[in-house]
């Protein structure tokens, strides 16, 4: 599904990424655990596209297409979902509204027909109980006055809806209290199948204890260190960043 | 058609109302004298009061020099270049029905989206339809009549309710207020009366649609509504025009008196063709509106889509004369490519307790320049008046400009006033999180916009929010990227 080789990303001339690669099947649940400043972020930006960072080198394929020449959008439209650390806030605009123009929007470039409100109302309604939100959650307007645990909630909603093939969660667990973070992971684990993959982006081990990967990777210096299974994040645990070494 | 696929077709399309009818008109040749009004209030067979009001008017007119202490940059203007009137000749001798108007016409107001027909009518909607200087049609007109409401051309209610139009012509903008109201008191040719009797909520919403389609010529209309004690109406006007190289003027005047306890919502979607991307041609609508709450208790709101003209001068404004009344101003006003705007408004505060509220949102994009500019004053005699103002620009691009220029004259120390200003940018992070999503740049920009927005949207009557958003989208093209 995603073949990554060699990834090299400089941002302001400062090399971020250095040689990075790993692939992704589908069906599978890849944790990218690191230090602060180790390229987490960046990588999961760089993957979606965001601006300001160049590829030096290397290439990313994402479903037989070249990632890195699709602007944001044709990614998203693709398949691919990214829970943001920090989603914006976007005044005045309804959530309910946004959610469906991201739809259709989808929907659009694959040529659907769009979903009318009613059913984008119904859709999201039943996936609020499993967050345990209410309905007025969606006629707020985006993520203004949202609590950190409402966004990471809300990014979680649109994972939903939307129905990506791969999803990146970029530290959704980080300002989690364990009953959101159990919501997350439940999340997730339901949403595991056989043709959908997960990229975790976390600091901690925590989230990993409710949503079992099928690798673990080690980033540091922009590279990754270790790759590993699950028992991989129980040792940086028990023994922190400082003692993973590269070979 | 879903709304992705309406905004794309908006975002791939030019302005979508600049083709021009051709139609058989009695035209004047261009140029301004005395003889030129006396034609025009001939053509509308005047009474004599009306016909020597327009001659004061003119005269005063002539005593005038042109203001010039706005930022705007404006091309010289020659009044005797101008065009003071056209009419299609099947509107000539006041159409009984919609069979004897020129079916070119009626196609006009078709593909504007604004069917004159009772079959194919607007919903709930009562258009008068002004077509260069003169009504076109006006619809519901029975139905309005059961209710005592009258709607009707301008110039109708000239012959059938002179004594309104003596009463109140000129009552609350004088000719003197100003060099444009001047010039469309001289040679004013058509737009809408409404009368609301006592206690009477009109039922349906009134509407006026006006188009300017001849070359070179000026649209000077004139808008009086008067809501009797206890009355409710809803106005909302809309406004195109072809697209042309030379600029074009259209210099309205709307005069709005609400008596006791009434209330008048008074909507405008502005969409006069804004010139192209080079910033050549467009309308330069510069334009005259002010309501009076006369009676205790009375109400008026003025609300403003301004997406269209190449430079749009005016400031809607209400004089809080009775105790206790409203005055509301709620104003979008969008500058892309060349576009000028310097729009606002004036709450004059008299009666004791009144209050205003003014809500201004100003997107500037491309070279686009918004100003606001607001008066507040407080007479000495204004006990207790409240004021609330908040202005906000958002900027896209690194070109555009938006200024704000409040001013507060306050003669009574009981007065409250407000003032919340801010300004903002569209954010990379903000674009990026909606492509992120799935929508195009132009989707993102929007959507942006369109929260920025939704107070003033909430304030238009349901059927034009979304066509006001629309328009936004278009207006907002090439304004990424």
């Amino acid at each position: 599904m995603l073949q990554i080789e060699n990834l090299q990303v400089s941002a302001d001339s400062k090399m971020i990424l250095q040689g990075l690669s790993m692939q992704v099947n589908p069906g599978e649940v890849h944790a990218i655990m690191g230090p602060n400043g180790s390229g987490k972020t960046t990588f999961s930006q760089v993957l979606a596209g965001q601006y300001g960072y160049t590829i030096e080198q290397g290439s990313a394929q994402f479903l037989g297409q070249d990632l890195l020449t699709m602007p944001p959008e044709e990614r998203a439209r693709a398949g691919l979902f990214l829970a943001f650390q920090y989603p914006v806030v976007i005044p005045g605009l309804n959530n309910l509204y946004f959610l469906r123009q991201a739809i259709n929007s989808i929907r659009a470039s694959q040529q659907l027909p769009p979903m009318d409100a009613g059913e984008c109302l119904q859709t999201a309604k039943q996936y609020l109980g499993e967050l345990g939100l209410d309905e007025s959650f969606l006629s707020r307007n985006l993520h203004e006055g949202f609590s950190g645990g409402e966004k990471k909630r809300n990014e979680m909603l649109q994972m939903m809806m939307l129905s990506p093939k791969l999803a990146i969660l970029d530290e959704t667990d980080s300002g989690l209290d364990v009953d959101a973070l159990k919501t997350v992971a439940k999340v997730v684990n339901d949403m595991r199948t056989s043709d959908r993959a997960f990229i975790v982006i976390t600091h901690y081990q925590r989230l990993l204890d409710y949503i079992k990967p099928d690798y673990v990777h080690i980033l540091s210096g922009g590279q990754i260190v270790q790759s590993g299974g699950p028992e991989l994040a129980q040792t940086v645990e028990k023994q922190g960043y400082v003692n993973i070494r590269s070979e | 058609m879903s709304e992705s696929v309406v905004i794309q077709a908006a975002l791939t399309q030019e302005y979508p109302h600049g083709f021009e009818t051709k139609v058989a008109s009695h035209t004047f040749a261009p140029g301004l004298s005395e003889e030129v009004v006396r034609a025009i209030s001939a053509k509308k067979q005047e009474p004599e009061f009306l016909l020597n009001w327009r001659l004061k008017a003119y005269r005063h007119w002539l005593t005038l020099p042109e203001p010039n202490w706005s930022a705007l940059d404006i091309a010289p203007i020659d009044y005797n270049q101008i065009i003071y009137y056209s009419a299609p000749e099947s509107l000539e001798n006041r159409p009984k029905s919609l069979d004897e108007v020129d079916p070119e016409l009626l196609k006009t107001y078709e593909k504007l989206g604004i069917p004159l027909h009772e079959r194919a009518k607007l919903a709930g909607v009562a258009v008068d339809a002004v077509f260069d200087s003169v009504s076109v049609a006006t619809t519901f007109k029975d139905k309005l009549a059961d209710a005592g409401v009258i709607f009707c051309p301008f110039s109708e209610a000239v012959q059938r309710y002179p004594e309104l139009i003596e009463q109140y012509l000129g009552s609350v903008v004088p000719f003197s207020d100003n060099f444009f109201a001047a010039l469309n008191s001289a040679v004013f040719s058509d737009g809408s009366f409404v009368y609301i009797p006592e206690g009477v909520r009109c039922p349906m919403e009134l509407s006026t649609y006006f188009r300017i389609n001849t070359p070179q010529i000026g649209q000077f209309e004139r808008t009086l509504i008067i809501a009797e004690a206890g009355s409710y109406v809803s106005y909302l006007e809309g406004c195109t025009a072809p697209m042309r190289t030379d600029h074009q003027l259209h210099a309205a005047v709307v005069e709005l008196v609400a008596l006791e306890k009434a209330q008048i919502k008074y909507a405008t979607v502005q969409n006069w063709y804004p010139g192209n991307k080079q910033g050549q041609g467009g309308i330069y609508n510069f334009v005259t509106k002010r309501g009076i709450c006369k009676g205790h208790g009375s109400r008026i709101s003025w609300t403003q889509i301004e997406t269209g003209s190449a430079i749009t001068w005016k400031y809607p404004s209400v004089i809080l004369k009775g105790n206790d009344t409203h005055g509301e101003f709620y104003s979008v006003a969008l500058t892309n490519n060349y576009q000028q705007a310097d729009t606002g408004t004036k709450m004059i505060h008299i009666g004791k307790n009144t209050k205003s509220t003014v809500i201004s949102k100003g997107i500037s994009a491309g070279h686009g320049i918004n100003t606001f500019r607001g008066m507040v004053r407080g007479a000495p005699s204004a006990d207790g008046a409240v004021n609330f103002t908040q202005c906000d620009s958002l900027l896209l691009g690194p070109q555009c400009a938006a200024h704000t220029y409040p001013n507060i004259e306050i003669g009574n120390q009981s007065v409250h006033v407000a003032h919340e200003a801010s300004t903002s940018r569209v954010s990379e992070a903000q674009l990026f999180y909606c492509q992120q999503r799935g929508m195009s740049e132009e989707e993102a920009v929007s959507l942006i916009v369109s929260g920025f927005c939704k107070t003033v949207f909430q304030k238009l009557p349901l059927e034009f929010a979304v066509e006001a958003q629309k328009l936004l989208e278009v207006s907002l093209e090439g304004a990424v990227g």
